[in-house]
Order: C-alpha cells, then structure tokens, then sequence
C-alpha cells in the first residue's frame, strides 16, 4: 500500500541548489512544510566532492561587469545575459550568507574572505576554504538546515516518478531504499536539484550517484532538456579513476606540461594566450588532447596524459591551499605533488545542459521549478567557468526556493487519491522490476556499452559519424534495457532495482547529449567538431531544446538573450 | 600464471529472510592498484548483484563506503587492498545496527548529531547589530582572522563516516553515547568566532552519556580518516564543559563568555 504524506513544496535533491533552496522557503514561511527528499543523506551528496572554489565579486580591482563579461564569454556567448547579470548581483551576498551560517572560507591576514584565481576570470573572485570547498559548502548547509524545524526529510528515498494532475506538477513518487515500499509525497510545488550526469561517461570526476535522476524525471514529464551536447571536460583528472585535481591547482599557479617538459600552453598556440594555465577548460582540454595527438602526451598505465607540475609551489604553499590535492595524489595515483609532477588527463566533470528553465527556476510544466547542475537556466552556456557553478547552486536554488514557495501559495492541492493512484501504479512497476529473473541482460553490461559509446561520439572532439554511431548504439541499448535481468527480490535496501532504475534515466540522458550534439554542426564551447571547427553564430546561435518522444528525441530551438555584451570570436 | 585472486569473506544479511547475518565467499580477479571498494564493487557488477553497500564519491570525502575490513574500520575507497592478504574479510560497521548486508542504521547518529546543534548560533541582542562580535565587514562577512578559523578548522573536517563509532569501546557498551562525531561537531561550533551558542552546547555536554563518558581510549582518532582527531575534541569540550558550569555558578546570569577570552562579558 502506498503511503501518502504531503508538504507545501517537495525538493528532490540534498546537495548544495536543494538544502538552499529548502533554508530559502523554510526562512520565507516558518508555517510552509518543505520536504527535502534524497536518495542518500544530504552529506553524501556530490557538491562534497567539488574543490577550487565559489566565484563572486569581493575585491576591490572587481566588479559585477567584469564577472559578467568573463562567465558570457566563457560560455562563448551561448549564456543568457539577464541570467548572467542576475547571477554576478547576487553572487556576493549569497556567498556571504554562508559565512554568517559558519563556512570555513580560507581567509586575509585583516580577516576578510580570502580569494585566489580562476581559469578564465580576470581578477581573483574564487572564495575558498582551502581545496574542499564543496564539501565545507555542503556540511555548512545541511547543518544549517537541520536548524529548521519545518523542513522534513526524507533520507535515503528514491524518487522514480513526478507525478501531474491537470497539468501541473503535485507530487512525486518515491522509493523508499530502506523499506522498499513507494511513498506519494504530495505538494503543490516540485524542485529538482538532483545534480549532473557524469556517470553516462565511463571517466569521470563524478560519483556513483551522479545519474541524471532529475533530468530524466523532468524529460519523461513532458519538459525539454536544454543544451545537453554541452558536456565540460574538467582538464586535470587522475588517470584510472578520473579523480578531480582541482582547476585551483593552477590558480595557485601550477604548471602543465607535455612528455618534452614544456609548458605547452606558452609555447604553442592554444588560442588562451598570456591566460596559459588559467585558460578556460574547454580549451585547455583540447589543447592537452592536441599535445597527445602530436606526440607529445606522457605514457602511462592508462594510456597517454600530460604532467601538472606544482613542485615550485613548494611544501607549505601546497600544505595550506591545496592539501586535498595532495592526499588524492598519494592515495590514489602514489604520486606526491610536492616532488612530483601529477599525471592528468581530461575528463567529464559537468553538464552545462539541463531541465530548461527561466531566470525563475521554473519550468514550463505549471509547479516545476529546477536549480543546480540539473538546470540549465542559462548561466553557463557552451562552457561553465570554474567555480561559477557551485554559486550557481546558492543563488538559484534561492531562487527556486522563493519562487517555488510563492508558486504553492496560489495552488490547488489536487487530488489524494489521483496522485496515489499514479503512486501505486508505478510502485507496480518496480514490483515488476525487482527480481526479475525472465530478463537476458545485465545492468553492468548494458552500463558498460552506453558509456563506450559516449566517451566514442561525445569526447573532447567529436565527429558526425562517431555522434551518429553513438545515437544509434543508445536507441538499441534503449530497447535491450526492457529486457533487463535482475537477480536480487529482497525489498530491503535493493541497490540492484535502483541501479536498474538509474540505467534507464542515463540512457535517456545519454540519448539527449547524442541527439542534440549531432544536430549541432559547428563548434561552440564544450562542443567541438572535427567536421565544422568554427563557431556558426549565423545558424546555431540558439540553444538546442530536446523533448522526449516515444518515436526518439524530438529537437527545437530556444533563443539566447543577448543585449548586453556583443557576440565577437572568443580569444583570450 | 593465471591472474591474481583474492577471496572475499563479505557479510550478507537480508532481515526478511535471515535471523542472523551469514557470511559468503567469493574469489575474484583483482588488479594491483585497486581499493577494496573496486573489489566490492567489481562482485556487485560481475558476480553477485544481489549485495548491497553504499559508495559514491570513491575519492575519500562523501563518507559513504566506511565498512569493517579484517575487523578494522575503515573507508574503503582509500584502503589499498595490496595491503591485505589472500582472505579478506569485509563486514558492515561495528556498533551499528544492520539495515541489510554492507549497510548499516544511521539514524542513531542523525539524532546525536542534530542534538549537538551544529549551526552558528548568534545572542538575540546580536543580530544585526552595527557593534557585533565578531565585527562584520562592508561585504556581509564577520571578520575572522586566520588564527581564528584555525580555531575551529581541524574539527569542521569530519566527513560523519561514523568509522569513530565502530572503533569507540564506549559506544560498544553504550549505544546512546552522543559519541566522537558529534562532539566534535558540537564543539567546532563552540570553538567558532562567530558562535555565541556555547552555553546551549555545553548543557548539552553536561548530560549522561555525552563528553564524561568518554574513556579517552583514543581509538576515534587512530580510525579517523580525515584526521580530525575527535578524541582531542571530547577533551576539549570536557574542559569547556567544566569550566561554563564553574563560572555559572560564580556569575550565574552571565553569559559565560568564549573561552580564551578574560573573564567573559
């Protein structure tokens, strides 16, 4: 039997965009009942591994229009302005507030907010604390938020299903991981801030979680995905485990260097000029896959990559900014930084694509609003500068929240007993799942050959054929995915019916990424081709909208709000 | 020769149909370099799909994959399986109730820790206020110097992997000890400038089964795997106990004042 509960808002998602958007509506209305639902405890959620920083005006060589003109031309003017513009005002107070609630940040010997250097900013605007930004981040809110007495968790739960009545959004259903039984947690507003993708990739900086959850949900609802062939290779990640060395490696001023030991960034054209090393990502992702193709890539165990060399850095200097830096290296690659110089090679570490969404956070289906990596409000465009996106989470899962809470006020409640009829049928449907020992094909497997195919058709460099064959390997695995085998029919904290569950939202995520980045025949950002190396301003400065279609993706155009900064060749 | 194996002893448990939990064998393939989550988690893919664990990060900070391996907690994301030898035993963390398998019940520590109120606390009288302590700054930041956030930053590290718990010989006898985690959250906060809430914590710290009960055994922080050091916390919030209630009972309405600092307000 389906439980129901409800609450005025429902967030899915206890990263950084959902625990503040939850504070942001909890402050708002002490009487809202906020229900925070995630399928692990909020601590465990992804915004922990972030590490270089949060970006937001501070100093006094700074402004809001710098910040602004650095994130649309980081993004190769794909950004929408106003969002940009909304963005960079709210920046600094939102970072602020999560001093007052208790964050760590690294700080000036007068005790203000320390900041360093970021790829593609002009003026230091990264706030740190240290190189575990993401984590002290996201302990800071979900401590914070254990002060709010109306907001109830809902911990270890696994939302398979938004559920819509007379075409709004009102509730969703979840799994509980621990019971297995389906809960319907109904309101009158839904925000997902479910995080990214990255584990569509077989290497990537993201972890086990990172599945699409809420793109997914949002796609099968009938809502567009938004430039999704936007995928960021973060430049430095470890060989074999794709573990993050943060971008702030180079802000402290760490080097890159090929097998000859040149800084190549300075010594051949990489199109990042006197930026070298603090260079945007996209572009210095390509440039160490070039130094690879030329010959000049580092061998190793797990095939070629380049160095980053921090040993002039010195001891203390990596001990008191990037000591994470240092640990990951020994533990996980046997390598000290402090004498040694890093293997790195690129790797998937960022959607800049998403659930659509305006400068509100709201969807286009009524009582669905989107913040964080899930979204794609806009900010980031073909390219995401580092550490705009962890600020990202604050200012629009601010946003989500207030709106989402305003959105609830003025909204009918809807049916019990509709909304859990929908529950219990698609508890149906993953009774059915469970066990299901008739299937012929293995999660892992079917995980296995969607991952192949996206590191082939949407790597660094892409081409027509390998984006066309990686579409067509995505509509078979779609269809064997139906006939999945599944050996484990305990109820109890089942991860095998979950893995099932997040296969199938990867694999319509993954789909999206192939289908839009194919049709997209120029490139921009994140999207590079080998077929049409330039960007195409006259046909495809649009963003790419995706709807989901039972005969296969189905593509449209959004128009990019432009009117502040001119769209001119990006060079730096 | 053949490729290397190892055989993993892992617990399976599954409360609908086991009074007990079991153990089972597998032997696999292993690589040189890998941890042993690569090896659980190599099981779940290939072998035996019905086990169950948590991991996510497998990069040492989301908290997620903490389990006994050969009797030891450990995170098993950053334990080197080449460290180990041809038998290894891997089983759900000690002192904890288990939920199924590999995983266990948080929900114990949840509640400590939310009881240790583990937020900035600003006085009534504060909030606002254009003299507040600390002072705040033209951006909205209270000024905190280095010295300061070195305070308190050991002990904001903690990542709750509750490997503290399983080690702690207190919480084996006594399940309701508010345990090392927790107090050193509570005590991160205390020992935080912008913190005016010690008076609440060290209430807290007063009663049964929180920092008196601590044997000082000091296993916490040999298992900790972030080196937080929970055992200097609990001393610490000992003392800081001790002393707020001492200078209660000398200046009962006075807010006891930081410690470190002369005398109080």
């Amino acid at each position: 039997m389906v439980e129901v509960s409800r609450h005025d808002i429902i967030i899915v998602g206890g990263g950084a965009a959902g625990l503040r958007a939850a504070i942001a509506a909890a402050e708002a209305d002490p009487s809202a009942s906020i229900a925070l639902v995630s399928k692990v405890y909020p601590m465990r959620s992804h915004t922990v591994s972030a590490e270089g920083g949060a970006a937001g005006v501070a100093r006094e060589d700074d402004n809001l229009e710098m910040h602004g003109q650095d994130t649309v031309k980081g993004s190769d003017f794909l950004g929408d302005q106003d969002v940009i513009q909304y963005f960079v005002e709210q920046a600094p107070k939102e970072l602020a507030l999560l001093e007052n609630w208790g964050c760590p940040w690294s700080r000036n010997e007068d005790g203000s907010v320390a900041t360093r250097a970021f790829g593609g900013m002009t003026v230091k605007r990264t706030w740190y604390a240290a190189d575990k930004v993401g984590f002290h981040m996201l302990h800071t809110l979900f401590q914070h938020s254990m002060r709010f007495e109306n907001i109830v968790r809902y911990d270890e739960y696994f939302v398979s299903k938004l559920l819509v009545e007379d075409g709004s959004c009102r509730g969703v259903a979840a799994l509980d991981i621990r019971t297995g039984e389906m809960s319907a947690i109904l309101g009158r507003a839904v925000i997902l801030a479910t995080g990214g993708a990255g584990k569509c990739f077989p290497f990537t900086t993201n972890g086990m979680i990172k599945t699409g959850d809420g793109m997914a949900l949002a796609y099968r609802a009938g809502v567009p995905l938004k430039d999704m062939e936007f995928v960021q290779y973060h430049p430095t990640g470890l060989p074999g485990t794709g573990i993050l060395i943060t971008e702030a490696t180079r802000g402290e001023g760490g080097h890159l260097k090929n097998s000859q030991g040149e800084r190549f960034l300075v010594e051949y054209d990489y199109g990042v000029g006197q930026k070298a090393e603090l260079g945007p990502r996209d572009m210095i992702s390509r440039a160490i896959i070039r130094e690879i193709e030329a010959g000049r890539g580092v061998s190793g165990s797990y095939g070629e990559h380049a160095h980053l060399d921090l040993t002039h850095l010195g001891e203390e200097k990596i001990m008191a900014r990037l000591p994470m830096v240092r640990e990951l290296c020994k533990i996980y690659v046997g390598v000290d930084p402090v004498s040694e110089p890093i293997p790195v090679r690129p790797v998937v570490h960022y959607m800049m694509g998403g659930v659509d969404t305006d400068i509100d956070a709201a969807t286009t289906l009524p009582g669905l609003y989107a913040a964080g990596e899930v979204a794609c409000v806009s900010l980031n465009g073909a390219n995401r500068l580092g550490s705009n996106s962890l600020t990202e989470c604050l200012v629009f899962g601010t946003k989500a929240g207030e709106k989402a809470l305003e959105y609830a006020r003025g909204a009918p409640a809807g049916s019990d007993d509709a909304l859990r009829a929908q529950a219990e049928e698609e508890s149906a449907r993953i009774d059915a799942l469970r066990g299901r020992k008739k299937g012929g094909e293995k999660i892992a497997a079917i995980r296995h050959e969607m991952n192949a195919a996206m590191e082939e058709g949407c790597g660094v460099f892409r081409h027509q054929d390998t984006m066309g064959a990686a579409v067509n390997t995505l509509v078979q695995l779609k269809g064997r995915v139906s006939d999945l085998r599944l050996e484990d029919d305990s109820k109890v904290f089942n991860t095998e019916v979950i893995a099932a569950l997040e296969l199938h939202n990867m694999l319509d995520v993954a789909e999206s990424v192939a289908v839009s980045a194919h049709h997209r025949k120029e490139s921009r950002g994140a999207h590079t081709c080998r077929d049409f190396e330039h960007r195409d301003d006259q046909n495809y400065l649009y963003h790419t909208l995706c709807y989901h279609d039972p005969s296969g993706p189905r593509l449209d155009k959004k128009e990019v709000t432009l009117g502040t900064w001119e769209p001119v060749e990006r060079k730096y | 020769m053949g490729e290397p194996t190892k055989t993993f002893v892992i617990t399976r448990f599954d409360p609908d149909k086991d009074e007990v939990p079991k153990t089972q064998e597998y032997e696999i393939p292993v690589e040189a370099d890998w941890k042993v989550l690569d090896a659980i988690n190599f099981i779940k893919d290939e072998v035996d799909p019905s086990i169950s664990h948590r991991w996510s990060c497998r990069m040492a900070v989301c908290g997620s994959c903490g389990m006994m391996v050969d009797g030891e907690p450990k995170l098993t994301c950053k334990t080197a399986l080449s460290d180990y030898g041809d038998r290894v035993t891997v089983e759900p963390l000690a002192n904890f109730p288990i939920v199924r398998d590999l995983v266990t019940e948080l929900e114990g520590f949840m509640e400590k820790f939310q009881r240790v109120k583990p937020w900035v606390i600003r006085a009534k009288e504060d909030a606002g206020a254009a003299d507040s302590k600390p002072p705040m700054n033209d951006k909205g930041t209270f000024v905190q110097s280095p010295a300061e956030l070195a305070e308190f930053k050991q002990f904001s590290m903690c990542i709750n992997c509750m490997l503290c718990y399983a080690a702690c010989p207190v919480v084996a006898n006594e399940a309701e000890f508010l345990g090392p985690a927790a107090i050193a959250l509570g005590h991160r906060y205390n020992l935080d400038s912008r913190d005016q809430g010690q008076d609440e914590r060290n209430e807290i710290f007063r009663d049964e089964g929180t920092v008196f009960s601590c044997s000082f055994a000091n296993e916490c922080s040999e298992v900790c795997p972030k080196n937080v050091d929970p055992a200097a916390a609990v001393n610490q919030a000992k003392f800081g106990a001790v002393i707020d209630w001492a200078t209660s009972l000398v200046l009962p309405r006075a807010s006891a004042g930081r410690r470190g600092e002369q005398g109080g307000k």
